[in-house]
């Protein structure tokens, strides 16, 4: 899983017949430091994400167990809002 | 998911039987602004992508295989699940 910005949302009309009623919403990955990294993703929303929020997403195959099974394609799915960035904490100890 | 613009199709007489009569499409990855990325890859259609359109490619084997195929298990990563109308960014 990995934490991500949403940045924005995918309006489509002609798609899988499964995808039908999911929100599509553009993810930027971001690392510890709450930094950019990598390209955008399109995500399905499984938790009620809206844009600017602080999210983690989940890929492979795991991604469309929160939907039916089978039903839904996808390889990214977000399934968790951060609270805060606040709410992301690293401890600077070194062991 | 990622976000592509399909640009070609492939056309393959000889192919795995689990997917014979489907289309296999030739997409460039595109950022979210529209520009084209260096990644192109071949993804199988499932709802009618014609060559020109923004789409939606799914790049996991199970949900790409149930999406253009109708059953898991064939040897496909990549299928097209969406054609994109629009973007909205913040």
């Amino acid at each position: 899983m990995q934490l991500a910005r949403v940045i924005g949302t995918v309006v489509s009309t002609v798609k899988n017949e499964s995808l039908r009623g999911r929100k599509l919403l553009v993810v930027q990955t971001i690392d510890k430091n709450l930094e950019s990294i990598g390209k955008p993703m399109v995500a399905i929303d499984a938790v009620g994400a809206g844009i600017g929020e602080l999210v983690f997403w989940c890929r492979g195959k795991e991604a469309s167990f929160p939907f039916k099974r089978e039903d839904t394609p996808t390889d990214c799915t977000i399934v968790g809002i951060v609270d805060s960035e606040q709410h992301v904490t690293r401890s600077e100890f070194k062991l | 998911m990622i976000l592509a613009r399909v640009i070609g199709n492939i056309v393959a007489t000889q192919k795995n039987h689990r997917y014979q009569n489907a289309r296999v499409m030739l997409c460039q990855q595109i950022t979210p602004e529209g520009d084209e990325t260096s990644y192109s890859v071949l993804a199988l259609d499932s709802v009618d992508a014609g060559v020109g359109d923004t789409v939606l490619i799914v790049q996991e084997g199970w949900s790409a295989s149930t999406a253009a195929t109708g059953t898991a298990g064939a040897a496909i990563d990549s299928a097209i699940v969406g054609v994109v109308d629009r973007v909205d960014l913040l």
